[in-house]
């Protein structure tokens, strides 16, 4: 669906739920995907949450899946804009973010700690150093760069399948999503992980509760990664899922909602 | 550079959709004979019918079999998803079905199985959708016949019985201009010989009955959606794009963007149509898709050696198959088929009607059978049994005479499949 922000619409999905019929004294939820997606990653947990007491909406950042407008160039103006959609659905709100979206939902925790209740963060590291390759497929190949982010993505039991889902290819599904991506989005978005500094500085000013789902097969934000922001948080929780990659909402989606809802609970 | 780290193609056909089963540690995929599933929830159930998650709830929508199959397919093709079917046909109807409406219009190849050829001509128009057929050979053809109402344009990738080779990207260029998908059969190729995604098709028909089973013991379809096609904003696929009451007003691209094709098909279709494949015929295409590399190869190969001797025959007149110079898409199919293109031919007899009759009666090795694609060696005369509810002129337009022989390459050796051939030609001409 798209929703009016300001002089603009962005778009999100939230169950199928007609806006006029949820619950405004729900708790709010927002989902923020990562470099080169769209909001379908959460599909897993986006119907669900909201037929379970929340108003749950996974947006589509500027420039991705169903939202117009210019490509917003740092995590700090994401956060911004995150900011003004959690005003705009009647926040404050449970953020929830992956990979990209983690930094996203960790910058709006820090700096705009009036519109956020709590902070998940899913694949998450105090850097994203991208691979010179991966930056390289991005610019000038976004199918061969998309088969990257899938193939590294997914832990290896993805590879061979079983999706709970049944009938999708969870690798197929990924690669689709990120070569359905705009033109130069994954680029952009991949630049800007990997000159990203701020994680550290951010954790320390975070009041909110934080909660860290890590993947003990995420080649893309390996465990030890996380540590330093894991260290810099104050009293974080931190998850972490056997044999899962980087893509923990849609590889272990059943561990995922029930870690939102008790995060969700507990905050 | 590095490489994408994914599984190459002959480990998909051994492994993709399945990990060893849990409970049992059984490394051959289980067939779970059982029409239902335990909840553990009423909760849990209520999320399940609300496609809120993932899960079985009953083996008409979906089983745990069948899954591993729907997944390998998908994976095979470089889909995002697979919905398997009792049939090839069936798999058709479900992909029609779940993207057009009543006044909707395709346009078609003329070069198809005339059972699909049928169920467009006088079945579909029942329900109010026309189709018009065009040459596939030029992409305008399919763009001239197009109109306000056309939601798809139709082809096999490899025709029947002429072995038409489908300029899939050619065609996908033009369906999307208008912005309507290209949905093809790729039956006779299978995705050892073309993955028709990588090409620009969205969606790819089968029926696995074929080559991708390879046994001929077992029926079963699948639909493979490829995960490219923005259907929202094509504007013209209401049952993806707009609220469904069905499922309290979900719209399938908000929720569920590249799968919304699978997920729809599935939670409507098989539920309502009710065309779902039995997880014992899941099983059987399972072990078949297990070998289809190498099967696919020694298709290929005996092709050729059928291909030599008909062409030194005298009572040969002429040879249609791609890999053969003398068929019209020759350089097409050497630039997309690298690996051959397939195991299917025909050829014209010496002698016509009555010829091609005494060449059928003459085979011993060969089965004279309506199917294709079998481990075994099949002829038949489509003009007397596959394509016989076709008039005489639409047979012509097909390229279907009455001398036309189609001949399936098996498996066997090649000196018997050609000693029985020869033959029979030989006996034909007495």
């Amino acid at each position: 669906m798209l929703i009016n922000l300001a002089d603009s619409y962005f778009s999100a999905a939230n169950g199928g739920i007609d806006l006029k019929e949820m619950n405004e004294n729900d708790p709010l939820v927002v989902l923020i995907h990562g470099a080169g997606m769209d909001r379908t990653v959460w599909f897993q947990q986006t119907r669900f949450l909201s037929h379970h007491g929340y108003r749950c909406f996974a947006v589509d950042l500027p420039a991705h899946g169903g939202t117009e407008g210019p490509p917003l160039e740092t995590i700090n103006e994401m956060a911004d804009w995150i900011s003004s959609v959690i005003e705009r659905l009647g926040g404050p709100a449970h953020i929830v973010g992956h990979s990209m979206g983690s930094f996203i939902a960790l910058a709006t925790a820090a700096n705009h700690p009036d519109s956020v209740l709590s902070a998940t963060l899913i694949a998450v590291a105090e850097g994203m150093p991208v691979h010179p390759d991966l930056q390289t497929a991005a610019d000038d190949n976004l199918p061969k760069g998309a088969s990257f982010i899938a193939g590294w993505g997914h832990g290896p039991d993805q590879h061979l399948g079983g999706n709970p889902t049944p009938g999708l290819w969870m690798i197929g599904g990924a690669t689709a999503v990120v070569e359905n991506s705009k033109p130069g989005i994954l680029s952009l978005d991949l630049s800007i992980c990997s000159s990203y500094e701020e994680t550290l500085q951010q954790a320390q000013s975070v009041k909110c509760p934080t909660t860290l789902i890590l993947g003990s097969r995420d080649k893309m934000t390996p465990r030890r990664a996380a540590q330093p922001l894991i260290d810099a948080l104050t009293n974080p929780t931190v998850v972490e899922l056997e044999g899962v990659g980087h893509m923990s909402m849609t590889e272990a989606p059943k561990e995922v909602r029930q870690v939102l809802l008790d995060n969700f609970s507990n905050s | 550079m590095v490489e994408p780290d994914a599984h190459k193609f002959d480990t998909k056909s051994l492994h993709a959709g399945q990990r060893p089963d849990p409970s049992t540690g059984s490394r051959a995929v289980p067939i779970h004979q059982t029409t239902s599933y335990v909840f553990d929830s009423v909760d849990e159930a209520a999320a399940l019918y609300n496609l809120e998650v993932g899960g079985h709830i009953y083996s008409r929508i979906s089983n745990p079999t069948v899954a591993v199959l729907e997944e390998r397919i998908a994976a095979l093709e470089g889909g995002v998803g697979a919905v398997c079917t009792s049939s090839g046909m069936a798999a058709f109807h479900l992909a029609v079905a779940t993207l057009l409406n009543t006044g909707d219009h395709i346009v078609s190849s003329q070069n198809l199985y005339g059972g699909s050829h049928n169920m467009m001509t006088f079945t579909m128009p029942r329900f109010g959708i026309s189709t018009t057929f065009v040459d596939p050979h030029e992409p305008k053809s399919f763009l001239d016949a197009a109109n306000e109402n056309t939601k798809l344009f139709y082809a096999e990738v490899l025709g029947n019985p002429g072995i038409e080779v489908l300029d899939i990207e050619a065609i996908a260029d033009a369906a999307h201009s208008i912005g309507v998908p290209l949905v093809v059969d790729a039956t006779f190729a299978t995705p050892y010989l073309i993955r028709p995604i990588e090409h620009g098709a969205d969606v790819v028909i089968h029926s696995l009955t074929k080559f991708l089973g390879g046994h001929g013991i077992a029926i079963g379809g699948a639909v493979v959606d490829g995960g490219r096609f923005d259907w929202a904003a094509s504007g013209k696929f209401p049952t993806l794009s707009e609220p469904y009451d069905g499922y309290h007003g979900i719209v399938f691209t908000d929720e569920f963007g590249p799968q919304a094709l699978s997920m729809r098909a599935r939670a409507e279709g098989l539920k309502d149509f009710g065309a779902c494949m039995s997880p014992s015929n899941a099983f059987y295409l399972l072990q078949g898709i297990e070998t289809l590399p190498l099967r696919m190869q020694k298709h290929v190969s005996n092709t050729h050696s059928v291909l030599d001797l008909l062409d030194k025959h005298d009572a040969v007149e002429w040879i249609r198959h791609p890999d053969h110079p003398s068929h019209p898409d020759h350089e097409l199919a050497k630039r997309l088929y690298t690996k051959g293109s397939g195991a299917i031919l025909s050829f014209g007899i010496s002698g016509g009607r009555e010829a091609g009759k005494k060449f059928i009666e003459s085979v011993e090795l060969a089965s004279h059978l309506a199917n294709v694609g079998d481990a075994k060696t099949l002829v038949i005369h489509p003009a007397s049994t596959t394509h016989q509810q076709m008039s005489a002129e639409d047979l012509s337009t097909a390229g279907i005479g009455e001398d036309l022989v189609r001949i399936s390459v098996g498996l066997e050796d090649p000196a018997d499949i050609c000693a029985d051939l020869d033959r029979a030609l030989k006996a034909s001409q007495r």
